[in-house]
């Protein structure tokens, strides 16, 4: 294969600049993989190695700092077939470590080549997330308190399964860049490297020196055995593909005439865990029988188990504006919690409102009717309480007919569900 | 009459896969997560790809690689996220990428209230990018609108290669309403336009009197590149002042090119009335109904619904207040779009009414507004 360097656009680093090696390695790789631009994306972000992009004829994607693995993703999972390698500095691994993070744990086929020299190159040399403690750089005393990032075992912990770690001066570092572009994984090559513009003006590090330092550390050679598994992309259209498509939306006909051509508000007050938000959409699914427009709208907290649990439900044959409470029809009073968040409305409720109120639980006086409910005494579970307190409301002909809860139910639920939620509807009493 | 019952997230999301998109990436938040939830039902069943990110700045990062790969994508998050997302739509402004975003506003400042409703990000949609360049925004009023705005969305983001916003609200995305989807209009989906053939490719050229360049995929034959540094036509690093002006230009000028195309308004101008109330999103609803009880007392007022915040509707909002002696702003936010209003109608007398409580603005504080100033 040809070179896929771009002779317009040769490397502008620094003399001695250990990326502009990396530069000619990388495409001696891409050479000996056969593979001509259009099937490469060279994807990078902020830095130095920022600039790799610029210098190969392939497409080309250069982005925000720290945020390259975001977009390689983007890529890949938009053309698997692509050959996506992401160029980032040191300096990425930190702004940045939450993707490198996921990428590792994704393990989504990508090519991530670390252009590790210690420092922040093109900002004045200030520390990053490598820099060792006894180095001299652009940030004062501070990288004399933070301890250097130790790349690969940071990427091997968090499930990579390809790690390098090598200096730029290796002999036989294109073939190991070629096998990590080759390997089917993200592959992570961590390459040790001299910045002369910045940081070997301060500090005395050679090929030589990198070679002593990384002999001291743990070796990663490729391959992580413990973290070998399937490649994301492909399983993720593997399970994809066996998804169920969603069905098109249910439309509900009206066969029943409406109770009244009057806005009619109904709201349902208890606590978490009562279903107080699927009774409601039984009680809009009911207003769709009859024709009529609806609203449901929820109150709850964001803890999900405990707490009041409130649904606001609007039924009218006019269209529906304003979605709040203003006047309600029924008030339904099912827990304590919810009845204390609205506890301010009572003293608001008309004559004509009717207060559905569950045996034990208290209301603030008002001059709605109070219809007391038992629902304990009927054998009713609290969590049936409010599909019951449906089945009261159509029996006392308020807001929905019968039938309309009937079809409702029948249209929200299945199977046993729906034989419970019929047979609670139909025993469910006003009472007194 | 035959309806459904929906709530806005999940017609915004069925509005999307009509539009057709077939990418999507989120990070959970509350109240913009069941996008995620019905988009991750969705899309994979089409072929399409749908994935929770590590964060949301890695959410819109991924989007934006797939939308350079050709997808149509869109993301979704509420005001915590929207503030992480906003270098990336920086990028996507200045280097051309179509994205939905759609930010389903809840109660700030900050984490403020997750599951109550505000519409506190109006200016931030607009200015919240480094460079100032305008943006469209689009702020639906109900489920209906999420369905055909989120469609329209699509089109324009596809058209002149931007983010475009939908300027949603927890009491639109979590309110569940009855929608009768055989009567949508629906506009016909656009998609990107690829270059003449032939001709030498170059990313950021707009050739043919035309402000937006034409597209081609990373991932095709031809090579492209994608750039967040300023860059000249041929996506490369340019420092020339002339180059950057042109681009600049052109990419302000393809925004304000379509501001009267992009312009949806709903004006109901009452016979008597001497104020103009304008609003958006969810309030225009209680506004709707302060105006029919104005009527009752009467006491008329004419109503201006704006469904396209940004660009800013000029020509619409200057020719529906021409007859007006008093301008009322209501919005669920401390004073945001009534600015633009004032900037617009230098003379006219403009009053604000607002409220950032986590509650709707009721038809009765509309009313006394009106009434008693």
């Amino acid at each position: 294969m040809d070179s896929l360097l771009n002779a317009a656009r040769p490397p502008v680093f620094c003399p001695g600049c250990s990326h502009e090696r990396i530069t000619h390695i990388l495409d001696r790789a891409f050479q000996s993989l056969g593979l001509s631009g259009e099937r490469i994306a060279m994807v990078s972000d902020i830095g130095c190695s920022g600039l790799f992009d610029t210098f190969f004829h392939t497409h080309a994607f250069h982005g925000l700092h720290g945020r390259a693995l975001t977009y390689a993703a983007g890529l890949k999972l938009a053309r698997p077939e692509l050959t996506v390698v992401v160029t980032m500095g040191d300096g990425g691994q930190g702004i940045g470590g939450a993707h490198l993070l996921s990428a590792c744990r994704r393990n989504l086929d990508l090519t991530l080549l670390v252009l590790n020299n210690f420092n922040f190159g093109m900002t004045g040399g200030q520390y990053s997330a490598t820099t060792p403690p006894e180095a001299e750089v652009g940030s004062g005393f501070l990288n004399r308190l933070e301890r250097p990032l130790d790349i690969c075992g940071v990427a091997t912990a968090a499930g990579a399964p390809y790690v390098v770690r090598c200096s730029a001066y290796r002999s036989d570092i294109a073939e190991a860049i070629r096998n990590a572009i080759a390997f089917k994984g993200f592959s992570v090559v961590d390459i040790w490297g001299i910045c002369p513009g910045r940081f070997s003006k301060r500090n005395r590090l050679t090929p030589k020196g990198i070679e002593e330092m990384l002999s001291r550390l743990t070796p990663f050679e490729g391959q992580v055995s413990e973290n070998q598994r399937r490649e994301f992309g492909e399983h993720y259209r593997e399970l994809a593909a066996a998804q169920k498509p969603v069905p098109s939306p249910q439309v509900i006909a009206a066969t029943y005439a409406p109770l009244s051509a009057d806005r009619q508000e109904v709201i349902l007050l208890g606590s978490a865990g009562q279903r107080i938000i699927t009774a409601g959409e039984v009680l809009c699914l009911a207003g769709l029988h009859a024709g009529l427009n609806v609203t449901q709208k929820n109150d709850y907290d964001i803890t999900v188990l405990r707490g009041p649990s409130i649904s606001e439900m609007i039924l009218s044959p006019q269209a529906i504006d304003y979605t709040g409470i203003g006047r309600p029809s029924v008030v339904v009073a099912l827990g304590p919690e919810g009845v204390a968040r609205r506890r301010k409305m009572f003293a608001g409720l008309a004559e004509d409102c009717t207060v559905i109120q569950a045996a034990g639980v208290d209301v603030p006086a008002c001059r709605a009717r109070i219809q007391p409910v038992d629902f304990k005494g009927q054998g009713f579970k609290s969590t049936d309480w409010a599909l019951a307190s449906l089945g009261v409301m159509a029996k006392l002909g308020l807001v929905i007919r019968p039938q309309m809860l009937e079809d409702a139910l029948a249209a929200r639920l299945k199977g046993d569900v729906l034989t419970g939620a019929q047979e609670i509807v139909r025993r469910a009493e006003p009472g007194e | 009459m035959a309806f459904t019952l929906m709530e806005g997230n999940e017609a915004i999301a069925r509005g999307a896969v009509a539009a057709g998109c077939r990418f999507f990436a989120g990070y959970p938040i509350t109240p913009a997560t069941t996008i995620l939830n019905h988009m991750l039902a969705m899309l994979p069943p089409l072929g399409g790809i749908c994935i929770q990110g590590e964060d949301e700045i890695a959410s819109i990062g991924f989007c934006l690689g797939a939308s350079m790969a050709g997808m149509k994508v869109m993301t979704a998050t509420s005001g915590p996220g929207i503030s992480l997302y906003s270098e990336q739509i920086s990028f996507a402004i200045g280097s051309e990428i179509p994205i939905v975003i759609v930010d389903i506003q809840r109660l700030g400042p900050s984490t403020g209230s997750a599951t109550r409703g505000a519409d506190g990000d109006i200016q931030f949609l607009q200015w919240g990018n480094s460079g100032g360049l305008p943006v469209i925004v689009l702020a639906p009023a109900d489920v209906k609108d999420c369905y055909t705005l989120t469609l329209q969305a699509f089109n324009l983001a596809e058209q002149c290669r931007c983010p475009v916003f939908v300027a949603s609200n927890k009491e639109i995305a979590m309110t569940r309403e009855s929608l009768d989807l055989e009567r949508l209009t629906l506009p016909p989906v656009i998609e990107r336009v690829a270059p003449a053939p032939g001709q030498l490719f170059l990313p950021f050229q707009a050739s043919g009197g035309e402000r937006v360049p034409a597209f081609l995929p990373i991932g095709g034959k031809t090579l492209v590149r994608q750039t967040s540094s300023t860059h000249g036509l041929d996506g490369y690093i340019t420092t020339d002042p002339a180059e950057i002006t042109r681009m600049l230009s052109r990419m302000q000028a393809k925004i304000h090119a379509v501001a009267d195309q992009v312009a949806m308004v709903e004006h109901y101008p009452a016979e008597g009335a001497e104020t103009l109330i304008i609003v958006y999103g969810v309030t225009s609803r209680a506004s709707s109904a302060a105006v029919r009880e104005l009527q009752r007392r009467g006491k008329p007022a004419s109503l201006l619904v704006l469904k396209t915040l940004w660009p800013v509707p000029e020509t619409a909002i200057r020719r529906a207040a021409r007859n007006a002696k008093r301008i009322l702003v209501v919005e669920m936010n401390l004073g945001q779009y009534v600015r633009e209003i004032e900037r617009l109608l230098p003379g006219k007398a403009v009053d604000f009414r607002g409220q950032m409580d986590g509650r709707l603005i009721a038809p009765e504080t509309i009313v006394e507004a009106i009434i008693y100033g």
